[in-house]
């Protein structure tokens, strides 16, 4: 698998600290960042903004059969969080036992790898999610 | 010889970082035919911790630095170098340190890199970072040590070899431990290396304790004593490498301090010799725990070979709120682990070659 080295790039603030967006005026946060709010249309304005770094699992599922590059990876959690202020972000659920795996769980925002491209390629770190 | 007294320099921030998985030193001498409790028995080890497939020295830097930093009560953007001690760095060339950075949201005004001296690489980002801010360069600096290191399958080290992290932000002011003195003592000595494009590491057997971890570690603590005037009884705690959980006991009785001033920062025993990290989740696991006014030793050790020696004092300020990590060294050590088998361990350490 090749990734977009620009890509990669692009997305480390958003990967490795959860800055996202708000919009100030109507106070909506996005994530990932976003260049309209669709709320306000051209009234609105956009600002970058840490998302908070908690959040309740608002949803689950276990993969057994993973794409490419995370076949060693398989079985995993991917569960959508619901952070502190409402903004929904899908993710992996990583070292957290199977019994406190339920939705509502309580989660924190850990740094994991989340691929390398080949054996020679670059590594892409970034935010997934474990339990409290 | 160097200057020992670095006027005004401590830790403002401390943290740790252990993986969840363990496997036990009785299941990797099972798949090698050998006796596991004898084997644990002589090394003083009983399990090691083991980084998961998406973790490496970077992922558990970040965990422990990002602990430092929020304990240092600083806005990241105060940092003006990090440096990152490592041999088990994922790329060969691409720096962790600036990864660090990224994450701790301290860039781009300051300096980074990583460093290599074995095991004591993190040890020696701590002294550079002394002296950066002794001499007024940058207002806080952040050392960290971090290893996934590992044996090759069947080979001695295999039993031992751990994952983890410690991280420290060195500052001037409001300090929870201050930096008394430091000395370091350093000779060529080829107890242990890794070759260029060599996946494991090579050593000396035996060669490893003499003239290698003892003669330095102890020369380092004398060396610190007669620069400093303390002697060992002066240390209510005491820290050393811990390739293994003996060593560190034999060093202590040498230079007679007595076990239980080495218990709290003796954890290899429970998750393996982590290299850069040893003496650094060593020192934060006695930080966890020490008291203001209590003098702590710490000598590391690094293959090829260095010892760098510290004397600290613990301060009040310790007991503010939010000085110390949530979760002490020893909730991490103890809390919320998994034990797997060689097969998964083999697996997650991608020993694996056709993966
Ligand atoms: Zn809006």
């Amino acid at each position: 698998m090749h990734h977009s080295l620009p890509l990669v790039w692009r997305r480390i603030p958003e990967r490795y600290n959860l800055i996202g967006c708000k919009c100030e005026t109507c106070g909506t946060p996005y994530f990932p960042d976003r260049k309209i709010c669709p709320k306000c249309r051209r009234k609105g304005k956009l600002v970058k903004q840490k998302m908070p770094k908690t959040g309740t699992l608002y949803s689950f599922t276990r993969v057994h059969a993973a794409p490419s590059g995370f076949e060693h990876e398989s079985p995993y959690w991917l569960g959508i969080v619901e952070l502190g202020n409402g903004v929904r972000i899908l993710s992996q659920i990583v070292d957290s036992p199977e019994e406190k795996v339920v939705i509502g769980a309580s989660v924190t925002m850990v740094f994991r790898r989340i691929y390398a491209d080949a054996e020679e390629g670059i590594i892409a770190y970034g935010y997934k999610f474990k339990t409290i | 010889m160097q200057a020992t007294q670095i006027a005004g320099t401590g830790i403002a921030g401390y943290g740790a970082s252990i993986p969840r998985m363990r496997v036990r030193v009785t299941e990797i001498a099972r798949v090698w035919g050998k006796n596991g409790e004898q084997t644990a028995a002589g090394l003083g080890v009983s399990e090691k911790a083991v980084a998961g497939i998406d973790e490496d020295s970077c992922t558990l830097a970040v965990a422990a630095a990002r602990k430092a930093v929020l304990g240092a009560k600083i806005d990241p953007q105060n940092i003006g170098a990090i440096y990152i001690g490592s041999e088990s760095k994922p790329y060969a060339v691409k720096p962790t340190a600036s990864i660090v950075a990224e994450a701790l949201g301290a860039t781009p005004n300051l300096t980074a890199a990583d460093l290599e001296f074995a095991c004591k690489a993190g040890t020696a980002g701590i002294q550079a970072c002394m002296g950066m801010v002794a001499s007024g360069m940058i207002d806080y600096g952040l050392a960290v040590g971090s290893d996934t290191s590992q044996g090759r399958p069947g080979d001695a080290l295999e039993f031992s070899t751990g994952c983890g992290a410690g991280a420290f932000v060195i500052g001037a002011k409001d300090a929870i431990a201050t930096i008394d003195g430091t000395t370091s003592f350093t000779t060529d000595t080829p107890d242990f290396w890794r070759r260029q494009h060599q996946e494991f590491p090579r050593h000396g057997g035996r060669f490893t304790g003499k003239p290698a971890y003892f003669r330095h570690v102890l020369g380092c603590a004398n060396a610190l004593f007669a620069k400093t005037g303390f002697k060992a009884s002066d240390f209510d705690y005491a820290v050393f490498h811990q390739p293994n959980g003996k060593f560190p006991l034999e060093a202590g009785a040498t230079l007679g301090i007595p076990r239980e001033k080495l218990a709290t920062g003796l954890v290899t025993p429970f998750i393996g010799n982590t290299y850069s990290a040893a003496t650094m989740i060593g020192l934060c696991a006695i930080l966890d725990e020490a008291r203001p006014g209590q003098r702590i030793l710490a000598v590391s050790y690094g293959s090829g070979a260095g010892s760098d020696a510290f004397a600290l004092t613990v301060t009040e300020a310790i007991l503010e709120e939010g000085r110390r990590p949530v979760k002490r060294v020893w909730d991490l050590i103890n809390e919320n682990k998994t034990y797997i088998d060689y097969a998964v361990y083999v697996k997650h350490r991608r020993k694996l070659k056709s993966m």
